[in-house]
């Protein structure tokens, strides 16, 4: 397989990914804004802080009104991560893949970016934005469906699963990053319970605040939120489900290629050392200290897959 | 009724309906089968089809618009049929014809008989941009010069067959015919059912066959072909990506490909890989930074130097575009008579070559009915249709001929034939033309039974380029 295909399969996963969890962001956040009007600016602000976009969005509009948060997430061109540049970017880079990608997967990232286009031509009403969001959603899982059930199980799989488990675990790392501070207090006052609606937004960022309750019950508390998101193995968007997945898949590509790579020893030490847990540890070094680090050694596990299958020259 | 109301008896050639009012013999069948059909069921097929060729991303960029601006060729439900006996005749034409242009080359780069002979001047490939001089004396692998050529046919009558253009550089096209005929198989199972047409499915597998056959020497082994973009911004990029996908060959633009000890070789996910054929879909001026275009982005620095060396087998050849000339055009019944001692099995559309003062002189008389075109043009730009455009254009183009009459060929417009195409109030008659794909190993040539048929979806309108809003439909070959 050319480097060049291989790197627009794991882009095209990446921002597949990235425009859903972008609409689970905006999401929680737009719940936020409708029930707590006085903390809306807030949120907003941390959605796009988590998107990575805080800046962009300050240097073009200023205030954080919902109205425009939400139309710069959705629809804006000049914004990098916007769904439409996004889903653009992935037809792009499915489109320089195509030959690597089965009909079925084509046809289903061509017929998400066809629907998104025609969803997004003019702003978005309040009324409308779940219904939005959940085509966005089921957009994505569609293409999902295909690559599952219908790509070959070789290096071209791989490779995709590791855009998508890699943009993930960034996302899932950057929510903890951008909350972190919300769930620090409790942990140092015992007994003290954290803001309700707050940690839910967390979970809902994540659609995972149903599992939760099933798993922990009535209790919330910051130290399981965070053992939840970061050491849960059963759950999907878990910062140790995504790095134990890519370890295996790097695994599945140094076996393929008879020849072990470096992205692949790091990978592995990412989950020896950062993912072993137990979570008090994680909170004794300092929450933030582990999901900086934890970013850092994620962007450079993407370098070194980058380099050591030649992405690009 | 078979007619929509709009369908008059014209003076055109119509392949479905004789002048007489029957149906002829090639559409029986197939009308027979449309009488008896809803037309509603046609119509909402109609849009189906166009949803899928959406789905599936058939869409070209048209230059110098929008990034967001891919559009659909229209594709009309209504097949193109033409019977066992006349294929047979177009088919032995067209081989002819390509045979003869392979040899050409051959000779143009070697040496020069046909120059020698006086049959073909001199000044025209001396002066000609398209002449490559560093392919002189050089073999491509095979002796093969033009491995994929699409040639232009077109009918006046029921006998009267005349080939419009040579396209022996990169002609494109060819993944609409499978396409369209995928289309029609879906839509219209049970016509193949009653209707005995000739595949054209095995043209991917027939390319990569042919391309491996002219495998250079370099090779070893399976030969590794791949297909050579531009990128997901050329027009035709669904053409170049579907035939690499329907060949298992790999699909590179340049950045994926550099030279590694003197072979061409791509950047693969587990180090370079060499390359023994690769079939390009840039311009000869874009291959090699270092040889051609210092500016190109497009190709490879240094494949030149490779490809002297017989490493590589760089398909069309370079320097073939010079067989595409339209000034070049105009002698291809000596070129064809030269090299294969037999008379040209079909005619060449009469040319006036404006270079030469007594043509230029005809040619300025009798403008307004004739068609003039750019000697390097394609894709119906540059051209006038003497009978549809205005006081104002013509007279800007007797500004430009008489500027520069060494850039234009001029040809009598012709009564392109017809075939209906489905509209709303019911088979209208447009016209047509025939692109049929042709490839050329050592093995021998091979023409798939067909090829593509575009069709001009404007009343009267004689441009049936996509660029300028033609479609295309289904060509049928039958079976004896």
């Amino acid at each position: 397989m050319l480097g060049k295909t291989a790197g627009s399969l794991f882009w095209m996963a990446r921002y597949l990914e990235r425009s859903e969890n972008n609409a689970r962001l905006i999401d929680a956040g737009f719940r936020i804004a409708l029930t707590r009007s006085a903390t809306a600016p807030a949120e907003w602000k941390s959605v796009l802080v988590t998107a990575g976009v805080n800046q962009a969005f300050q240097a073009t509009h200023g205030d954080y009104s919902s109205a425009r948060v939400i139309d710069f997430l959705l629809r804006d061109p000049a914004n990098p991560s916007s769904i439409i540049s996004v889903v653009k970017q992935a037809r792009d880079n499915a489109r320089t893949a195509r030959t690597a990608l089965t009909r079925e997967t084509w046809e289903a990232v061509n017929t998400s970016w066809m629907t998104l286009v025609a969803l997004l031509k003019r702003p978005v009403r309040e009324d409308d934005l779940p219904d939005v969001l959940t085509t966005i959603r089921q957009q994505s899982a569609q293409v999902r469906g295909a690559i599952n059930g219908t790509m070959l199980r070789n290096d071209g799989y791989y490779f995709s699963l590791l855009g998508t488990l890699l943009e993930r675990a960034d996302n899932t790392a950057r929510i903890l990053d951008v909350k972190y501070y919300l769930l620090l207090p409790s942990v140092a006052h015992i007994g003290t319970t954290i803001d309700n609606v707050q940690w839910e937004t967390i979970l809902r960022s994540v659609s995972a605040h149903r599992a939760y309750r099933w798993l922990y019950g009535a209790e919330i508390s910051a130290l399981k939120i965070a053992e939840f998101l970061i050491l849960y193995r059963q759950m999907p968007r878990s910062l140790a489900f995504c790095c134990e997945r890519m370890e295996d898949n790097l695994g599945q590509l140094a076996e393929g290629y008879g020849e072990p790579t470096e992205a692949g020893r790091m990978a592995a030490a990412l989950n020896r050392e950062r993912l072993a847990g137990p979570i008090q540890s994680i909170f004794d070094g300092g929450l933030h200290e582990y999901v900086t680090g934890f970013l850092r050694a994620t962007a450079a596990l993407a370098r070194q897959i980058e380099r050591d299958y030649r992405f690009v020259e | 009724m078979l007619r929509g109301k709009g369908w008059r008896i014209s003076v055109f050639f119509d392949e479905m309906m004789s002048q007489e009012g029957g149906t002829r013999s090639p559409y029986r069948d197939y009308c027979g089968w449309f009488e008896a059909e809803d037309a509603a069921r046609i119509q909402r097929k109609t849009q189906q089809a166009e949803a899928f060729f959406r789905t599936t991303g058939i869409t070209f960029n048209v230059y110098g618009q929008a990034d967001a601006d891919e559009r659909l060729i229209p594709f009309d439900v209504v097949p193109r049929i033409i019977s066992a006996s006349e294929w047979r005749r177009l088919s032995r034409g067209i081989e002819q014809r390509v045979r003869a242009l392979n040899a050409f080359l051959h000779d143009i780069y070697h040496r020069q008989e046909i120059l020698r002979a006086g049959r073909v001047p001199t000044s025209l490939i001396a002066g000609n941009e398209a002449f490559l001089p560093m392919m002189m004396g050089l073999d491509p692998p095979g002796g093969i010069y033009t491995h994929i050529s699409g040639t232009d046919i077109v009918r006046t009558g029921a006998d009267e067959f005349y080939v419009l253009e040579d396209n022996a550089r990169t002609p494109s096209g060819v993944s609409y015919m499978l396409e369209n005929r995928e289309t029609m198989l879906q839509m219209f199972p049970e016509l193949f059912a009653k209707i005995p047409v000739r595949e054209v499915s095995d043209y991917p597998i027939n390319l990569l066959k042919s391309l491996a056959a002219c495998a250079p020497p370099a090779c070893q082994g399976t030969p590794t072909v791949a297909v050579l973009t531009p990128g997901i911004h050329n027009s035709a990029y669904y053409e170049h990506s579907f035939l690499a996908d329907h060949m298992g060959a790999e699909l590179v633009e340049g950045h994926d490909l550099r030279v590694v000890d003197g072979r061409v070789a791509m950047r693969t996910t587990q180090g370079y890989k060499a390359i023994d054929v690769l079939y390009r879909r840039v311009d000869d001026d874009y291959l090699d930074p270092l040889n051609f275009r210092p500016d190109s982005m497009l190709g490879v620095p240094g494949i030149w130097d490779v490809y002297r060396a017989g490493g590589i087998t760089i398909a069309n050849a370079p320097g073939t575009g010079i067989a595409d000339d339209k000034a070049l055009y105009s002698y291809m019944p000596d070129i064809i008579e030269f090299y294969t001692g037999e008379k040209a099995l079909l005619p060449n559309v009469p040319t006036w070559r404006c270079s030469e003062p007594d043509h230029l002189r005809e040619v300025l008389d009798r403008l307004p009915e004739l068609v003039v075109k750019e000697v390097h043009g394609s894709g119906g730009y540059g051209m006038l249709v003497g009978p549809a455009a205005s006081r104002k254009e013509l007279a800007a183009f007797r500004a430009k001929l008489e500027a520069n009459p060494g850039n234009y060929i001029a040809q009598p417009t012709l009564s392109l034939s017809t075939v209906p195409i489905f509209t709303k109030k019911g088979l209208a008659p447009r016209h047509v033309d025939l692109r049929p794909f042709v490839l050329m190993s050592p093995q021998g040539v091979t023409i798939t039974p067909g090829g593509l048929t575009r069709v001009a979806m404007t009343s009267g309108s004689l441009v049936v380029n996509s660029s300028q809003g033609g479609g295309t439909k289904d060509t049928w070959v039958l079976e004896d």
